[in-house]
């Protein structure tokens, strides 16, 4: 490479994050799939309770009734319609699995971008840290530190379950800043003598935002597994209506058997599942655009 | 291969450190970095263990109180359930916790793990081993089916990629993956049982039939394979599309290699490059994922085994954690964590040996 010809690759055109995600989520068909999946389930769980009538009373004379004009679900144990349980009960399930998301990925951020601008010694401590936490398998710290909190909010699980999968993510973001480093243009910034901090905030991390959006996908996959599998092993309070304890209160009752009372553990089922491949779509669709080399394969 | 072997004696003749001593030297390195990488995977171990150690006394409630809350609501009134409680389980809530962790590292480095809370006279090691070999069973059984599967399938697919068949397999690998296995068991018992009613779900719970000894006979293995189909068939189905991903990739590297042009070049027959140059070397990087995943083979079966009733070492593990029975608790994550470590040790010794600058220490160029 010639000296002249430096300059010109330091001023690298910076695509927006959001015109990366948006061309990596249209320029495939599953990846577009999986967005609108993802769409329809966060709207039927956050725009949907606003249009309907919430009021779901129980009804000892209607239980566990099967799909008909009035309740198109059919209704539960105590007579409450299925569908609008369904409709309110995605809020909290989703809700904490963006928050544990963003709660890893901040994490996994700043100990990942710290770990590999200065490697060293950070950088050792960082990476044993890291090493020593994916060891533990993740579900069983989670176990062990849900039941230490007798009765536990909706924000201290997604706390939990952040910190818990933040390791897994920590090495990616580590590898991708460390790439990013020896870039000119971070070496410029360098030579500027502009300060780590504003270096890595507003050189490094701004030119991996559709590569961090990826991995929020990931965490929020990761988190919601983690989530719904200890709503089924009965360890979280159980409080308003939540599609992870409706499965966990038909499964515990065998009320799965019926078949009548199929819809009540089915729908929020599939609308779990369908979320994760909708996601899972998304991430690898994003992943192609951001790695055209992937493209090929 | 061959040749690599046959290379150094040429090599050192013009070098000017003599022979022997470079050999020396460097199965000397070789030993500090195996011994390096063994002290360290004993002091995670240990970390892990200590942490477990004082983190499930923080659980609220000892196994004392947790039974004799159990036995209260019997009808015995709360003091007395207490003492019956106390006399009943080889637990002393009262002793000091240092002595306790003290007792517990010495008897761990004699080989003891001591005995469980919950039923009396019973070793943790006699009651981990009761649940342990299901567990390796069923998820062993369904990761070598994934294992195998996948690699077929991904070499086939890179074989034919942009092909209908590569998308075609391609989403679906991706599908398989994105679910959760615990919600793919109970998917696959309210599809096939529940609803079309190919089996039955409730006589497939539990390890065994009634009336079934263990024994070697076909009776006995007929019997236990049909209990462990359904976990088995569970993680098959979960494990088997992220092989497909991973092997695809790596067989698509190989495949433009110059050697494999070269082989074809050569007129080789196809089935002779597939198998000698494409499977052999697109297999080969993917050695250390397996062992990876070995390691984690436990701990992914612990909410799989609750959903399924299959009594192996998930369950054991949940049960513990309820009668807050201490010891086994801490024996399964030891387990859990031995394995994980353990298996990574044998990771970076494949991978030093693939690789040997990772142990002359240039391991940044040679890893990340």
């Amino acid at each position: 490479m010639t000296v002249n010809a430096a300059p010109e690759t330091t001023a690298l055109p910076r695509q927006g994050t959001l015109s990366i995600i948006w061309q990596g989520l249209t320029r495939n068909k599953s990846g577009f799939a999986g967005a609108v999946i993802v769409l329809l389930i966060l709207g039927l769980a956050y725009i949907g309770p606003f249009l309907i009538d919430r009021h779901n009373p129980s009804d000892g004379a209607k239980v566990w009734q099967a799909p008909s004009a009035e309740h198109l679900l059919g209704t539960n144990l105590q007579g409450k319609d299925t569908l609008i349980k369904v409709i309110l009960g995605g809020a909290e399930p989703l809700w904490v699995g963006i928050l544990a998301a963003l709660i890893a990925v901040g994490v996994a951020v700043v100990v990942g971008s710290v770990a590999g601008y200065f490697r060293g010694k950070v950088d050792t401590v960082a990476l044993q840290l890291t090493d020593i936490t994916l060891t533990i398998p993740g579900i069983v710290l989670m176990l062990v530190l849900t039941t230490m909190y007798r009765s536990i909010s909706a924000t201290a699980i997604a706390v939990i379950i952040g910190v818990t999968t933040a390791p897994v993510l920590v090495r990616s973001i580590r590898a991708q800043v460390m790439s990013l480093k020896e870039r000119e243009f971070v070496e410029a910034a360098r030579l500027q003598n502009l300060g780590a901090g504003r270096i890595i905030f507003t050189e490094i991390l701004p030119n991996m935002g559709g590569y961090i959006f990826v991995n929020f996908i990931l965490a929020i996959n990761n988190a919601i597994y983690a989530l719904v599998g200890m709503y089924l092993l009965g360890l979280l309070p159980s409080t308003a209506d939540n599609w992870g304890l409706m499965i966990y209160e038909s499964w515990n009752s065998g009320a799965f058997r019926l078949p009548r009372a199929l819809p009540y553990i089915a729908v929020p089922l599939a609308l779990i599942i369908l979320f994760q491949i909708g996601l899972v779509a998304m991430s690898r669709s994003l992943e192609q655009a951001l790695n055209p080399r992937l493209r090929e394969r | 291969m061959a040749v690599d072997v046959q290379a150094p004696p040429d090599k050192e003749v013009d070098t000017p450190v003599p022979p022997r001593r470079r050999r020396n030297l460097l199965s000397r390195i070789w030993r500090i970095y195996l011994v390096r990488r063994l002290v360290y995977a004993v002091f995670v171990t240990w970390l892990v263990m200590t942490g477990t150690f004082f983190m499930v006394r923080a659980m609220p409630g000892d196994p004392v109180e947790v039974l004799a809350g159990r036995l209260s609501q019997q009808g015995i009134n709360l003091e007395q359930a207490r003492q019956q409680a106390k006399q009943s389980l080889a637990y002393d809530p009262d002793a000091p916790i240092l002595q306790q962790y003290w007792e517990y590292l010495t008897n761990l480095l004699r080989g003891d793990f001591g005995m469980t809370i919950s039923q009396r006279g019973t070793t943790v090691v006699d009651h981990v081993m009761e649940y342990l070999p299901w567990t390796l069973f069923s998820v062993g059984a369904g990761m070598v089916i994934a294992i195998v599967v996948g690699m077929g399938l991904g070499m086939v697919m890179a074989y034919r990629r942009n092909g209908w068949f590569d998308h075609l397999l391609s989403n679906i690998a991706s599908t398989l993956s994105a679910i959760p296995n615990y919600l793919g068991a109970m998917a696959l018992i309210l599809i096939g049982s529940a609803w079309l009613g190919l089996f039955d779900f409730w006589s497939m719970r539990g390890r065994l039939s009634e009336g079934v000894e263990p024994g070697f006979d076909a009776v006995f293995f007929g019997d236990a394979l049909y209990h462990a189909i359904l976990p088995i068939v569970t993680y098959a189905f979960t494990i088997t599309g992220g092989w497909m991903l991973v092997m695809k990739a790596s067989t698509t590297e190989v495949l433009s290699e110059d050697y494999v042009t070269v082989a074809n070049a050569r007129g080789l027959k196809g089935r002779r490059v597939g198998l000698a140059y494409v499977g052999r070397n697109s297999v080969l990087p993917l050695v250390p994922q397996v062992a990876l995943a070995l390691g984690t083979l436990v701990g992914g079966a612990i909410i799989v085994e609750q959903i399924l009733s299959y009594p192996g070492v998930g369950q054991l593990f949940i049960n513990a954690i309820t009668k807050r029975d201490y010891p086994v608790i801490q024996a399964v994550v030891l387990i859990l964590t031995v394995a994980v470590v353990f298996s990574n040790l044998v990771v970076d010794m494949l991978n030093s040996w693939l690789d040997p600058r990772i142990r002359t220490g240039d391991a940044e160029e040679a890893g990340a």
